[in-house]
Formats: structure tokens, sequence, C-alpha cells
């Protein structure tokens, strides 16, 4: 049987490990919308110089661990004069790994619209990037939300990484409140509910967004 | 930023001691994951009534949940209901009841691609289920599952490095010994550490890439 009373008791620190974890993980959402949707149209223009930069930039953060990034700012950045406290640090790692991902999503979505919509966008006198954001963009958000939901997912449980460099997040206060309890399984217990308790309903949601669309085609 | 001193070969020996950790952690981790995976997909695309929905609702939990939270879990929370694990096992372990839950997505999604036609067919010409499954239906389904558990793979030994948290001495805990002995081999060291990492997993997604363009 569980001890709610650690639950109960540190109700208070659970919440706050619960709304910097959202808070991280919807920032990080934010900044790795804005970094992919350029990283992925860089890859697309049909300048070459910027088809590399895109590319070099997905290609090596897709696979690098996240931890190491995280360091980088949490460590690495210091080490050179550009200090960042830790929640800080946190969700600049999580955004810059998140957006090699995102930027993968836009871009599948992006050639998934059909090549005439941009020809007829600019023979009827749009430039390029007005020819993207008016006509091509808005079409392929359709494509992208549910592939989009699962990397939200994946950014709400990655922010754990949070918890190793005391990021203020669920990890950092379960370890908090199992060093002043003694209780480790418990604890976790309930922070595994509270991860659960945002990702179940997400996974739900991407499930069905799923079966719709295809059910659309 | 001590470039000379961070890459001299002691360091260097000592970062190629932690990848080795690293990649048997994750090749012991795949080959366990895998073969559980295979069993739980296989048993949950069979649709066995009590056992395939208790299945779905572990295997949708271990996926919603951070890995870093099972590591800590078998590391730090096993020994409290007395079941303890050095910090090799307790690493795979975690990783084990990770992969597993995510491999045995990609074997049902993988069974569930083979036209339901090829079943009908094998059963009416004499074959029962088991075998059905066995000749007809896996052999093809793993042929399709290659790149994405490729691409697993990929993940999952960029994932070993969450072990840092538990000091298991595989590459990131090795960087980060050498890190703690002088500030300027902290930049060098990240990012020969970030090169080797790329050249292993790009290195696999290339071949990943190529086993995709030969199935389609």
């Amino acid at each position: 049987m569980l001890d709610y009373s650690i639950l109960i008791e540190h109700w208070d620190m659970y919440m706050q490990g619960f709304s910097n974890t959202l808070k991280a993980s919807v920032l990080a959402l934010i900044g790795s919308l804005a970094i992919g949707t350029v990283m992925a149209v860089f890859r697309i223009a049909p300048i070459r110089p910027l088809n590399w930069i895109g590319a070099a930039y997905v290609e090596f953060i897709r696979n690098i661990p996240l931890i190491l990034i995280v360091f980088v700012f949490f460590v690495g950045l210091p080490a050179i004069g550009i200090r960042f406290d830790s929640f800080t640090a946190g969700t600049l790692g999580l955004t810059v790994y998140t957006a090699a991902f995102i930027a993968e999503v836009i871009r599948a979505g992006i050639l998934a619209v059909p090549k005439g919509q941009m020809e007829a966008a600019r023979s009827s006198g749009l430039t390029y990037l007005q020819a993207m954001w008016h006509v091509i963009l808005p079409q392929a958000v359709k494509i992208v939300i549910p592939p989009m939901g699962n990397q939200f997912i994946n950014l709400v449980k990655n922010s754990s990484v949070l918890g190793v460099i005391a990021g203020l997040d669920l990890m950092y206060f379960g370890d908090l409140i199992s060093s002043e309890t003694f209780v480790t399984f418990d604890v976790y217990i309930f922070v595994a509910l509270f991860y659960l308790l945002l990702t179940i309903p997400l996974s739900l949601g991407v499930g069905a967004l799923e079966r719709r669309l295809a059910k659309s085609r | 930023m001590d470039f000379v001193g961070a890459y001299a070969p002691a360091h260097l020996k000592f970062l190629l001691e932690g990848f080795v950790v690293t990649l048997e952690v994750a090749f012991l981790s795949i080959f366990f994951s895998f073969l559980i995976g295979i069993i739980i997909g296989v048993l949950r695309y069979s649709r066995i009534p009590f056992l395939s929905p208790v299945l779905a609702v572990g295997v949708e939990t271990i996926r919603n949940l951070p890995l870093l939270l099972i590591i800590f879990f078998t590391y730090f929370a096993l020994p409290e209901v007395g079941f303890k694990l050095d910090k090799f096992y307790a690493a795979i372990l975690a990783l084990v009841i990770f992969e597993s839950a995510m491999l045995s997505e990609i074997v049902r999604s993988g069974l569930n691609s083979i036209e339901k036609g090829q079943i009908e067919a094998a059963r009416s010409s004499g074959l029962t289920y088991t075998q059905t499954l066995w000749h007809i239906v896996l052999p093809q389904a793993l042929r399709r599952m290659v790149p994405p558990i490729v691409g697993q793979f990929i993940s999952l030994l960029k994932d070993t490095s969450l072990a840092v948290v538990i000091a298991l001495p595989e590459l990131m805990n090795h960087a980060q010994i050498i890190n703690g002995q002088n500030v300027n081999y902290v930049i060098p060291i990240f990012l020969l550490v970030a090169v080797m990492y790329f050249v292993v997993n790009y290195s696999l997604s290339l071949v990943s890439r190529r086993l995709e363009h030969k199935h389609t």
C-alpha cells in the first residue's frame, strides 16, 4: 500500500515540480517550433547553403544525446563565461534538441503538400516566402498536428533531464522529497503518476487525431 | 579552451573505455528488448482475452513515462523492496523495460501491416494459427520492422547517456570526470563526445535509410 501521507505532506513541492515541468515543456515547444520551422524551410528552400545548414543542424542534433546538449548549456557555456540558471539551461537544451525533430516533422508536412500549389502561388506573383507562409504552411499544419503531438509527449518526458541539473522540475522535487523522507519507492510512484497525468491524455488525443485523419483520407 | 590538454592520450583512452560500456549496455538492452518486444507484440496482436488488454495498459504506461524515471526506479527504488541491482544491471533493466514497450509497438504495427488475406489463405490451406504466425506473418513483418528497429537502436544508444545519473561508467560519465579536472577541457571534450555519438548514430541511420529504400 502506498504511503499517501507523503503525497499530502509534500503536495506543494509536487505541484511546484509539476508546474515547472509543464512550463519547461511549453516554453521548449514554442522555441523548438520556431527553430524547427526555420530549419525545415532552410532544408527545402531553393538555396544550396541554406539546405546544408538545415541538414547539418537536423542530422547532428538528432544523433547526439539530449543530456549532452543540456550539459553544454549548463557546464560548457559557463566555461567560456556564458551563464544560465539551471531551469533556463535545461529548457534551452530541450529546445535545441526538440527543434531538430520538429524540423523533420514540418519538412515532411511541407513535402506532403502537392507541388502544384507552390507553382500556382509563385506564378500568381507571390514571392517564395509569401507562398510558403500563406499557401504551403497553412496546409502543412493539418498534416503535422498528430506527429507534432507525439513530439510534445516526448518533450514532456524528456523535460525530466532538468532533474539531472537541479532544474526544479518534477524529477528534481522527487529527488528532494525522497532525500527528506528517506522513502524512494512511493515518492517516485507519485512522480510517475504526475507524468502520466500529462502524457496519457496527450497520447489518447494524438491517437484519436490519427484515426480521424486516416479515415478522412 | 585547451584542446591539446583535453585530447591527451590518457583522456582519449578513458573516453573510449566509456564508449565501450555505452555500446555494451546498448547491445545487451536491444537484444533482450527485442525478444520481449516480439513476445508482447505477438500477444497483443493475437487479441487474447484478458492478457492482451493488460499488456496494452502496461505498454502504454511505460511508453508514457520518462526513461530517466525508470532508471531512478530500478536503481534507487527497487532496493527498498529488497531487489538490489548493480549499476550496470539496473541501467540495463531500465532500458529493457522501456525499450521492450517501444519495440512491442513496432512489432505490433509490423504485424498489422500484413494483409489479412494472407492469414485467411494460410489458415484455409490448413495451417494452424501459430503456424500461420510463425511461417507466414512474422517473417514478412520482421523485414518491414528492420528500419524502425534501427531507429529505435539509435535512440537507445543516445539514451544510455541518461545512466550518468547513477554514475554508470559510460561515455557521458567519463566525459564528466575529465571535465572535472580542468574547466578548459569542458568544451573540447563535449565536442569530441558529440562527434563520437554522431559518427556511430549517423552511420546507423544511413544503413536504416538504405534498408528502407530496398523494401519500398
